[in-house]
């Protein structure tokens, strides 16, 4: 039945649709890192990739069933980050970014050199075989990950995070071990960028390393950027928003880049922010059920 | 064969270093990664190629021009996109860079197409010398000797000039500075605009080296010298220089004994290994944690 649904809905438009579901993975992934725990990081894209050929590669030779391929995958980014964060986060603010992207470049490149990538060719991977098609799958992940990380940044690990972000001397003096807690912070990220890029190979069907670039990690960070750094809606808003601004923009065919360029320029001049930063969701949401919300009280109380 | 790998490498690294100067200049002075850098240079390759394939002008003329065109350039981007955004977070003036650079690569994509072009045969007749083994074109005796005049007087006009020390003093403390009567707004135009001239100088160069100018061709650029512009310690301009010369001198090494299929990852392996053991880089300051 519900293959049938998923059948009757437009190709194309599910096909936003699941590049929206991947999207709001990968950036709610970033937005651990960067959003929460302020380590900037421009080469996502390579765990994405990581994942991905994890996952296509676990499907082609082993025959792992997709789920646990999904998972196996996911852990082994993560495995991979917890190595290379372990020495490179101690680097701090712009050389981190640097690093990281250099991290990126060389897995792209080690990627596109490798005998069992099939090189520059790229690998083909079969649909997998679930009960569940696969854009219903991508839509389930994407709500768990929204769950997850709202449990995360809510839960002791999330405050000592943001705790690292405001001030990481503070925070060591408070007794929160930085080094743990951001190498921690980064595999959660990995691992959730491992799944988006696992989800990405079994459904677009065909990965390449050169599709996983520099401007697929700015693709991320722009995402989280414009819709306000370190909140989940900004995340999930952003990441809609860009997943399918290129295709809605597609009637202006050969300016549309030109137009996606300008427009970033002048969001961000108009709303340095973010388009849903430092917007409290809860408390709006209290507020219009009659409840008056917490921060609101917090005001009053200290006004008085 | 060393030294003629050597020369080789000295002519892509300075080039590297010219564009590395650019990067490091603007973080020294307002700490943003302006990634519509790589874009600007790529902007002055092409304003150098339509000086010398349509109005038939004389190389060097050819990279005046590109110098102005880019300067002109790089102070419009800064007013638009990221003088508004001096007051709010680092990372929204960086997706400002972004986007900047998304629109001028396409921007250069529907003007000049996606085939890349090359600069005529006459715009500067290259011989061969030969040095002992090595076989030297003139051509990178030209880049070499323009990227150090160009460096020189740089390094004049931030030492010597009063601008200069306006310069210094706004990377030193922003605010101090203003209170000093230093103008920080034409100091900041002033610096997009040395550092455009640079990379616009940069992409000429790099176009007839290669001869090949392409839209884009900003971004691996633009990439690799703002990691050399890190691994020389970034707002560090002897810095950028250094860093320039050594990934382009390890790269050239690289493809050399014969790993070119990973020669786009050499700079940065270098690049990781150095931060791993200088996190601040080669030359740059140590970050003093303060409570």
């Amino acid at each position: 039945m519900l293959q049938g649904f998923v059948n009757s809905i437009d190709p194309y438009f599910l096909q936003i649709l699941v590049n929206i579901g991947i999207g709001i993975i990968l950036a709610l992934g970033l937005n651990i890192i960067t959003g929460l725990t302020g380590q900037l990081s421009l080469g996502h894209a390579a765990f994405m990739s990581v994942g991905a050929f994890a996952g296509a590669l676990l499907t082609l030779k082993t025959g792992t069933p997709f789920y646990l391929t999904l998972i196996l995958s996911g852990l082994f980014t993560a495995a991979v980050a917890a190595l290379i964060g372990w020495p490179i986060l101690r680097l701090t603010g712009d050389y981190l970014a640097i690093c990281t992207l250099g991290f990126a470049e060389i897995v792209k490149v080690v990627f596109l050199n490798l005998e069992i990538t099939n090189k520059a060719l790229g690998l083909t991977v079969p649909p997998p075989q679930t009960a569940l098609p696969m854009p219903v799958i991508v839509l389930i992940v994407a709500i768990l990950t929204i769950i997850a990380s709202t449990f995360i940044q809510n839960s002791r690990f999330g405050r000592a995070l943001k705790a690292i972000r405001d001030d990481e001397i503070a925070a060591e003096s408070m007794g929160i071990n930085i080094a743990r807690y951001k190498v921690q912070a980064f595999a959660v990220s990995a691992f959730m960028a491992g799944t988006g890029g696992c989800l990405y190979a079994h459904f677009l069907g065909y990965i390449n390393p050169s599709d996983f670039g520099f401007l697929k990690s700015v693709d991320m960070l722009s995402m989280i950027v414009l819709g306000g750094l370190g909140s989940i809606p900004g995340a999930v808003f952003g990441a809609s928003i860009l997943s399918a601004a290129p295709e809605f923009l597609r009637f202006m065919s050969q300016y549309r880049m030109m137009v996606y360029g300008a427009l970033m320029v002048f969001l961000m001049v108009f709303r340095p922010n973010g388009l849903l930063g430092g917007i409290n969701f809860t408390d709006l949401v209290l507020r219009k059920l009659g409840v008056r919300p917490r921060g609101a009280l917090r005001n009053l109380e200290e006004k008085q | 064969m060393f030294l003629q790998q050597l020369i080789n490498g000295i002519a892509l690294g300075s080039t590297y270093a010219l564009i590395a100067l650019g990067y490091t200049m603007v973080y020294g002075i307002i700490a943003l990664i302006n990634f519509a850098h790589g874009e600007i240079f790529m902007a002055g390759a092409f304003v150098g190629l339509l000086m010398v394939g349509v109005f038939k002008l004389n190389i060097f003329l050819a990279m005046a021009c590109a110098m102005i065109f880019c300067m002109i350039m790089g102070v419009v981007i800064e007013f638009i996109a990221y003088r508004p955004l001096r007051k709010s977070s680092r990372l929204s003036a960086f997706i400002s860079a972004i986007g900047v650079s998304t629109f001028l690569s396409s921007l250069a994509l529907m003007v000049f197409g996606a085939n890349a072009k090359g600069f005529p045969d006459q715009a500067f007749p290259s011989q061969q010398i030969s040095i002992g083994d090595a076989d030297i074109s003139t051509l990178q005796l030209l880049i070499i000797g323009v990227s150090a005049v160009l460096m020189i007087s740089l390094e004049f006009i931030v030492q010597k000039t009063k601008v200069g020390k306006a310069m210094r003093a706004t990377s030193e403390d922003y605010n101090t500075a203003a209170l000093m009567g230093v103008n920080v707004n034409f100091v900041i135009s002033f610096t997009f605009a040395l550092g455009s001239a640079l990379a616009a100088a940069g992409g000429v160069l790099v176009g007839m080296l290669f001869n090949a100018v392409s839209f884009n061709m900003g971004l691996m650029a633009g990439l690799k010298a703002f990691a050399a512009a890190v691994l020389g310690g970034i707002g560090s301009i002897p810095g950028a220089m250094l860093g320039g010369l050594l990934l382009g001198v390890t790269e050239v090494f690289g493809v050399a004994i014969g790993y070119s299929s990973y020669r786009d990852a050499i700079a940065f392996a270098i690049l990781v290994l150095v931060l791993l053991v200088r996190p601040t880089g080669l030359l740059g300051r140590k970050i003093l944690k303060k409570v």
